[in-house]
Formats: C-alpha cells, structure tokens, sequence
C-alpha cells in the first residue's frame, strides 16, 4: 500500500504546482498589461492625488511579488477584489453565478455518465452489428457539431415550435427547484450531448481493448459465464481506464458551458466571463478564469488518482 | 493512380466525407464568382423570407444571406488555415528536435507545454484576449501556439519511437548531421499520423475559432464569418425565423465531412501499420 500512497502524494503536489504555476502564470499576464488600473478606475481627468489615493487602496504602490501574495491570499479567502466597470465585489458577482454553473453543469453530468457508459457498453458488446454501426455514426456527428448549433436546433423545435421550454434560461433564487430544472432542460441536454459522444466513444474503444485481451479469452475457454466474465474480469480493469474519461470529460464540460450559457442567456460564471473579456473587466476576468482553472486541473487531477487507486496491478506490492 | 483508386474503393462515408468537404472548400474558393451580391451590400429589408431574388432570405441588417455564406466560407477556412500551418510548423519543428536532441531541450519544451496543457485553451484564449484585445493577428498567433502544443505532444511521440529504429542509428553512426536525419529519416515515418492529425487539428482550430465568433471575441465584423453571423442573427430565432441555423449547420457540415474522411484515414493507417 506504500507505493501506492506515495503515488498518490506526489500527484497531488504536483496538482498544487500546477494551480501555483497558473495562477502566478493569470497574475504576471495581466500586471504586463500597459496601462494603469488606477487610471482606468477614475478616468484621464483624475487628479494626481486621487490616483495616488487609489493606487494606495488598491496596493498598486507595493512591489509585484509581494502583491501577487496578497492576490492569492485574498483569494483564498474570498477576496477576489472589486470589479473595473462597476466597482462591486467581485466576489459578491462571481458566488451566484459560480453556483448556478456547477448547478448546469452537474445536471448535464447527472444524466450524461449513465448515459454514455451504458451506450458505449452496448456499442462494444454488440460490436460491428447496425446498432454499433448507428451509435458510431451518431456519434460522430455529434462530436463535429459546434454547441450552439445543438442549442439553437434544440430552442426552434422545443421552444419556438412546440412552446415546451422557455428559450432562455433565466434563473432566480425565487424559483423552486422544480421551476429551476424546467428553465435548464434545453442548455442541460446541449450540454449533455456535447460529452456523450465522446464518453461513449471512449467507454466503447476500452471495453473492447478489454475484452479482446488473453485472460477474457481465457477465461471464455475455460466456460466461465458471460455474465461473470463481464463483472468480475472485464469491469475491474476497464474501470480505471474509465473513470480516467469520465472525469476528463467532466473537466471539458466546465469549459463547454461558457458557449452554452451565452446560447441560452444563462447567469453563470462563463456568461460573465465572456461579458468581462469584451468590457476588459479585468480583476473579474482573472477571478472567473481562475476558478474555471482550477476546477479543470482539480478534476484532472481527481482523474489521475482514482485511476491509480482503480488499477489492480498497483494493488499487489512489488 | 493509387489515389484515385483508393478513393474508389473508400466506404461510402468516406466519400460523402470528401464530397462534403470539396463542396465547401470549392465555395470558398470561387467566392466571388458563386456570390450573386457583394460580401457587405444591403438587398433588402431584414430577416426577408428566402425566395425572390435572394436564395436564403436576408440577414439583421438587409444583406443577402446566401453571399455571406459564401463569403464566411472562404474567410474562416482561410484563418482556420493558416492557424493550422503555423501551429504544424512550430509544434513538428519543436517535437522532432525534442525528440532527436534530447536532453535539457526536451526537458524545456515540454515543462512549457505541461503548463500549457493544464489550462482549459478556451479559458486562456479569453484571458489573453482580455489583455490583447481581440484582432486577427492576435487570434492567430494566440490559437496557433496553443494548438502547437498538442502537434508537440504527437510529434515528439512519434520520432520517440523513431529515433531508436536501426535505419536511424546507422544514420547517426554515418555521420550525418541532426537537420538530416530530421527531415530525411524522421520526418517522412511521422507523415502518415501527422497528416490525420492535421485534418482532425484543423476541425478544432475551425470549432474554435467559429465559436469565439459566436461569443463575440473572435473575427469582428464587418468581414463575414460563421460564428458572428449565428451570434448577429440569434435574435431572429424567437419571431421563428432559423437564419442562425444555416451558418451553424454550414460549420457542421464542414466539420462533420472532414471527420468522416480522417475516420477512414486513421482506419487505412492502422491497417498498414497491422500488415
């Protein structure tokens, strides 16, 4: 079991590395930027004092690595800074918005894993036969189709022909959980297609690796049940490989979503984002694209361990 | 000619994939003359239904939709493009020499390209272009060295399993020099894979780039372009008029048919590689 801890360890600091890294990589990226954020808050007709008053609030006056430390520390605890354009916390606007996204988010993610694991399963099971074949072609397209195309094909059949769902997904706090699910269906299902193909692809390609490798054809010869081949010497060694995609493509769904919420007018943190990046808003553009950051690279890194813990050979010590 | 019978023998959706593809990249080449209008001239009033002298109706601001389909064709073909050559250029150089150098070359490059590649590139694509500005220069370079990145991961595997062949440390034992043995060596045993690389590159780039159009962050009108044009006549949708659905199935087509054919490439690789 050692080993295996020490894997784990090394893993999970190196995911620390990576958030330093890009972090530090946000902070350098926006200080290079010409100009002056003191300026840019008051105007050109400020006065000199007022500015110097400002850059003192804003700690513009200390040198950058002992800024970027108080960036950070801030950010740890909350404080992400005030907005350019309208001088709210930036926290205060980033919260709501952050949970609304995770709540798409893991609703598309609710229904896509079963989803894609029990096609693709299917599809390599019932490998060369129509319903594979279908499945491929599907597929396929589906992974070639840009997002907002899914979207706006979605809003004119359900929404402007069939008046089922409303075509934009504004959302309240006011609203009951039921009315909230009703306003996501249509960017819960664009989302959800965007990674289904490509779960389902991948869960197929695994399980046929698996079930063409010698000890499955071993264990055929030998008469063991179809049933138990498939639960108790397939399902363990596919599973890390697996997870290993779910989880990736749960981290390409953090980034799908930003297309998603603009397609639908969706208050999330990637609507903000996008607005933030053509207002240059930029103490907002580097909260949102951090957190958008870290979440990617903590479910990469989530990814990564659950497939050393999943795999069997690790299990036995050397 | 091998080609040519090899396309006669190509599965059915190998052929609809190059018919789709010949069709779009044929528009995007003989624009002007296939256009009935010119790119930014106003026909009518807005939204018109097709018919009439327009083939699709008309767009949010009165220009005749078909020739701005044509149009948008040839000018996010011809980015996506020419992004795509750059980031080949940059990521094959540099893989091939991390590969055959080694060394702390190796080391440099892909400590750069680990960093790189623990960013979600739609994210950082955003924060660069809130630093930048969105323009397209910006664009391609910014797109390029991201997608060079992942041509570097593949270019590098490939000459890793290369550089360690026999033909190439007799190579190395003749004396010949390190550009040598890259391009007279390496490079042509990497083609195969690097080719179905560059089809399936060019989908993202294109992707990509149409859907930072569509946020409004990419290729800026006037010039048309796919992704502006769904984002520009998004509104159309809910008075039950699909004009943003012709431009986004336009990208769809495109991509949906180069798909299909590097499929049926992968599929002939593979085959060669079992003989």
């Amino acid at each position: 079991m050692n080993s295996i801890f020490g894997i784990v360890v090394k893993r999970l600091a190196a995911g620390l590395v990576t958030i330093l890294v890009v972090s530090a990589l946000i902070f350098v990226g926006i200080e290079a930027l010409p100009g002056d954020p003191a300026t840019a808050i008051l105007g050109q007709q400020a006065t000199e004092e007022n500015l110097a008053a400002l850059r003192k609030e804003l700690k513009l006056d200390l040198p950058p690595h002992i800024r970027y430390f108080s960036w950070l520390n801030g950010f740890i605890h909350g404080d992400l800074g005030r907005s350019l354009s309208n001088q709210r916390p930036v926290s205060e606007m980033i919260g709501w918005r952050f949970s609304n996204t995770l709540f798409l988010a893991l609703s598309a993610a609710c229904i896509a894993v079963p989803l894609a694991l029990s096609l693709g399963l299917l599809a390599a099971l019932y490998k060369d036969t129509m319903l594979d074949k279908s499945l491929s072609i599907a597929s396929l397209s589906a992974i070639s189709f840009p997002e907002f195309f899914v979207g706006y094909i979605l809003i004119a059949i359900f929404s402007v022909k069939l008046h089922m769902f409303p075509s934009v997904a504004s959302i309240n706090d006011g609203m009951s959980f039921l009315q909230k699910l009703n306003v996501i269906v249509l960017p819960c299902i664009t989302l959800m297609l965007v990674v289904l193909a490509h779960m389902m692809r991948m869960t197929r390609a695994s399980v046929i690796g698996i079930l063409t490798s010698p000890y499955i054809e071993m264990a055929r010869l030998k008469g063991v049940e179809m049933r138990a081949i498939i639960t108790k010497h397939a399902l363990p060694n596919a599973l890390a490989p697996i997870v290993n995609v779910v989880i990736m493509d749960l981290a390409w769904l953090i980034v799908g979503v930003v297309v998603v919420e603009v397609v639908f007018v969706y208050p999330g943190l990637g609507q903000l984002l996008v607005d933030s990046v053509s207002k240059r808003d930029l103490p907002v553009v580097q909260a949102s694209g951090l957190i958008f950051a870290c979440t990617y690279i903590l479910l990469n890194l989530t990814a990564d361990i659950l497939s050393i813990l999943a795999n069997p050979k690790l299990r036995i010590p050397k | 000619m091998v080609g040519v019978k090899k396309i006669k023998n190509a599965p059915w959706s190998a052929k609809i994939g190059i018919l789709m593809v010949s069709i779009t990249l044929l528009t995007a080449l003989f624009a002007p003359v296939i256009a009935p209008f010119d790119e930014a001239e106003k026909v009518g009033d807005i939204w018109l239904a097709p018919g009439g002298k327009t083939i699709l109706g008309t767009d949010q601001l009165g220009r005749d939709l078909f020739t701005r389909m044509v149009y948008g064709a040839r000018n996010t073909i011809a980015i996506a493009l020419l992004i795509t050559f750059l980031a080949f250029l940059v990521g094959v150089v540099t893989g091939l020499m991390a590969a055959t150098v080694g060394g702390w070359l190796d080391m440099i490059f892909s400590r750069i390209v680990d960093v790189f590649m623990a960013f979600p590139a739609l994210i950082l694509t955003l924060m660069i272009l809130s630093i930048l500005g969105t323009s397209i220069p910006v664009l391609i370079i910014v797109i390029a060295l991201l997608d060079a990145t992942k041509v570097f991961r593949l270019a590098r595997a490939l000459a890793m399993d290369i550089t360690v062949m026999e033909f190439v440390e007799v190579a190395r034992l003749r004396g010949e020099g390190l550009r040598w043995i890259i391009i007279k060596e390496i490079l042509p045993n990497a083609l195969p894979a690097l080719i179905a690389e560059f089809g399936l590159r060019f989908c993202f780039i294109f992707l990509f780039i149409s859907a930072l159009s569509f946020l409004g962050l990419g290729i800026q009108p006037p010039a048309a372009d796919w992704g502006s044009m769904v984002r520009e006549n998004a509104g159309a949708i809910s008075f039950g008029i699909f004009v943003p659905l012709y431009p986004a199935a336009a990208i769809a087509f495109l991509t949906v048919g180069i798909n299909l054919v590097v499929d049926w490439f992968l599929h002939i690789s593979a085959q060669i590689r079992a003989q």
